[in-house]
């Protein structure tokens, strides 16, 4: 029994010993966003099978924060060499970056992702515009020419064309990159609509505080933020059937048989409306490249070359078909020849 | 207090007085005890049943998979036209299987090739996982090209969801991932007998995937091997050494108490926070690589430590004294005592504490999530240095997905979860009831 033990401690030690040497890394690793991460894991998967010199790359998921944040450790093998990312990287977050070292970090715009609201698939026709996510979801509201706590309880109140229903929104939570557009697309834009910006910067704000003011939403419990996935947001609705998701476009048709889409300005959410700019609620979807890691680990260039390439990223790719919103011809060129030219991004 | 029952006895003569000591009221509370106990025995029950019946209900279906067994002519044509192979290898591996595969399929359905919206359909009804089956098939065997060969290639995920009855097929067309058409192809081939659902094999073989229908807990099962042997193998032998020690070796002091405090304590340590300590120390610090089982099998080894070092304390307090003074008594040294004496007696103990150690290590995601497991990997790592997931972090994984095809795979993978869970619960149970002594 003893030596069994030793034995044991001793392998242990030789094994943790044996790590201190590793070698170099040949798998390109990947990290952020996880509206980005499906389409990443189509082009990994892609790339491992058309490469076979190259290792598949490994994506983690974590959010595009969390995933900014590893990107932003440092220079080597240990720190990952792609961020994900669901919207730009913030002037802080660059700064933070080059003060650890990443000095030059490449930014890749790979298309559009479309934010839709949708209802359970048995309910009846939603026609929504800024105006009405505003007066029903924000947190102040303009009744008779002053400026109110949101006294709306039920859709029709907010327009009458909406239907009967209480008031139950599922939006997505504050640490979503989604929920950066929702508010710029739909909150602020309501918010001026109606007049609540005027409102509120006449109740002495500045234009500052009346914009933060703008995307407040209200905390009595209609409006609730979801923190996970887009399924939790399914579930939700499948429980409660009178309420409103707020889901990704790919998201969305991919469950398309569940659930109904709602029209934003009378604009039918789908890949041709959103890549012409119709369609109003649409972000960027980026990843970010470490230029230094650019020859050092095995098949980066590759594969960003690959992922820009229009069999993945173009009109008829894998990535339109599973949701993503391709960028106009000249935008996808635009990109690709940045890369090529190792284009870096400067601090300001 | 004599005088008052002896003359409450007296008064009793002839007719028996009952004095009241409360024994309905006791029995009532008694009875409300046991109503207590049973009920919250019927609850945990039917929680657990409700479980189970989710799980399994949602699951099971993920064990079959829809395949096709299809005639596919390997065409030279279409694999090498200008006859490379012999010089250039890389035809065989980029050549457009998938192709071959649609074409039979056509000729199988009686579908004209020219016939375009038909053809986009029809190669949707396969997986593209057969690009890689063709190929591997192919490139071990070149002399495969130019014969027909009747292949089982897997369905697309949404036509095995729909074979499996779990895609609504009364909402309109537009509204659905599988057309009228695609529904129909399905009768017919489903009743000519070529499509029909296997045992899916896969699921346990194949790593990660984008496509549900390829993606499988291979990589899962690998990455939570090497961490359960990492952890079992450093925990063991560590646990039991501190625990000898403390049990054995030191003397009572203010350190030993707070070394003891310290234990207890970090056994209720939330696990994310080994994660963050994992990050900090093995990854920034040592410079280990992102993603390895071998992290994470460091960092389990730490959130398991306390509960193997508590239950060995625990195992090697049951040996009564007498054995080590018998020991003693007859010229053993303190060390001799120890390994002949006690810590066989003890082992019984001390093997069931690691076993349940061990298994709360397998089902623990969070700490995973700060040292990159939480990720898509589909190569399956050779050593504990490369790059692989968890079981527990493919199931959360799958959970996220849109498609609904990964429904069934969450709760499939749920239940292998499950019953590795079982497996190792049992392992301590016997292992209990064959070689614990009592006194």
């Amino acid at each position: 029994m003893n030596k069994m033990i030793y034995t044991t401690a001793a392998l242990a030690i030789a094994a943790a010993m044996s790590v201190s040497a590793a070698e170099a890394r040949d798998q390109i690793q990947v990290a952020g966003s996880s509206t980005v991460l499906p389409y990443a894991k189509i082009v990994a998967e892609t790339f491992g099978e058309t490469f076979p010199d190259f290792k598949t790359p490994v994506v983690e998921s974590g959010g595009s924060g969390a995933g900014i944040k590893e990107f932003c450790k440092g220079v080597g093998e240990n720190t990952i060499d792609i961020a994900n990312s669901s919207r730009a990287m913030k002037d802080s977050e660059l700064k933070s970056c080059i003060d650890a070292g990443v000095k030059d970090v490449e930014e890749v715009r790979i298309g559009y992702d479309g934010i839709v609201f949708a209802t359970d698939i048995n309910g009846p026709d939603w026609k929504l515009t800024p105006k009405d996510v505003y007066s029903a979801l924000a947190a102040k509201v303009v009744v008779d020419g002053k400026l109110v706590d949101n006294p709306n309880t039920k859709w029709n109140q907010v327009n009458p064309s909406l239907p009967d229903w209480d008031i139950a929104a599922y939006i997505p939570g504050e640490k979503h990159g989604t929920r950066e557009v929702f508010e710029e697309k739909l909150l602020a834009e309501g918010c001026k609509e109606t007049g609540a910006a005027e409102a509120l910067k006449a109740s002495g704000m500045d234009d500052k505080a009346a914009g933060s003011a703008c995307i407040q939403v209200r905390k009595d419990g209609k409006a609730v933020d979801i923190d996970g996935d887009y399924s939790e947001t399914l579930a939700r609705i499948s429980s409660n059937k009178t309420g409103v998701g707020v889901f990704g476009l790919s998201f969305y048709e991919n469950n398309a048989d569940k659930l109904k889409v709602a029209t934003v300005n009378d604009i039918v959410p789908s890949v041709e409306t959103i890549s012409s700019g119709e369609y109003p609620v649409s972000r960027p979807l980026f990843f970010y490249v470490k230029k230094a890691h650019i020859g050092v680990i095995p098949g980066l260039k590759e594969y960003v070359d690959f992922f820009l390439s229009d069999q993945m990223v173009g009109p008829d790719s894998p990535l339109a078909e599973y949701g993503l919103v391709p960028a106009p011809d000249a935008e996808r060129e635009a990109q690709r020849t940045a890369f090529a030219e190792g284009k870096t991004m400067q601090a300001k | 207090m004599t005088d008052a029952t002896f003359n409450s006895n007296v008064a009793a003569v002839g007719r028996p007085v009952r004095r009241d000591i409360g024994i309905k009221r006791r029995y009532a509370a008694e009875r409300r005890f046991r109503f207590y106990g049973v009920a919250a025995i019927a609850v945990g029950i039917f929680f657990l049943f409700a479980l189970l019946f989710s799980v399994i209900s949602n699951g099971y279906t993920a064990f079959w998979q829809t395949t096709i067994e299809l005639p596919v002519k390997l065409d030279e044509k279409l694999i090498d036209p200008s006859n490379q192979r012999a010089t250039n290898p890389n035809v065989l591996l980029t050549a457009n299987y998938p192709l071959l595969v649609r074409n039979a399929l056509a000729e199988k359905l009686g579908v004209s090739t020219t016939d375009r919206p038909a053809m986009r359909d029809l190669s949707k009804f396969v997986s593209d996982g057969v690009r890689n089956q063709l190929r591997e098939m192919v490139v071990a065997n070149p002399s495969l090209i130019g014969t027909t060969q009747t292949i089982p290639v897997l369905a697309g995920a949404d036509i095995d969801s729909a074979f499996k009855g779990q895609i609504n097929l009364d909402v309109d067309e537009a509204n659905r991932k599988v057309s009228n058409r695609q529904v129909a192809w399905m009768k017919e081939l489903a009743d000519e007998g070529v499509m029909r659902q296997k045992f899916n094999t896969g699921l346990f073989t194949y790593g990660a995937s984008s496509r549900p229908e390829t993606a499988g807990l291979g990589v899962a099962l690998v990455g939570s091997l090497y961490m359960m042997l990492i952890v079992l193998v450093l925990s063991l032998p560590i646990g039991v050494a501190a625990s000898i020690y403390l049990e054995e070796y030191a003397k009572k002091s203010r350190l030993t108490d707070i070394i003891e405090v310290n234990i207890n304590n970090l056994a209720a340590v939330p696990s994310i926070v080994f994660g963050l300590l994992g990050l900090a120390v093995f990854i920034n610090l040592v410079g280990l690589p992102r993603s390895a089982s071998l992290v994470g099998g460091l960092v389990l080894t730490l959130m398991t430590l306390p509960t193997v070092i508590i239950a060995t304390r625990a195992a090697l307090r049951a040996v009564p004294p007498s054995i080590r003074s018998a020991a003693l008594g007859i010229g053993a040294s303190k060390t001799q005592m120890v390994f002949h004496h006690v810590l066989p007696l003890a082992a019984p103990g001390i093997l069931t504490g690691t076993i349940i150690g061990l298994a709360q290590a397998l089902g623990e995601t969070a700490p995973l999530l700060l040292i990159g497991m939480v990720a898509f990997v589909v190569g399956y790592p050779t050593t504990p240095m490369d790059p692989a997931t968890a079981l527990p972090v493919q199931i959360y994984m799958w959970a996220n997905e849109a498609e609904r095809a990964f429904v069934e795979r969450t709760s499939g993978a749920i239940i292998v979860l499950l019953l590795f869970l079982a497996v190792m619960n049992i392992a301590a149970i016997i292992l209990r009831r064959r070689f614990e002594r009592r006194w």
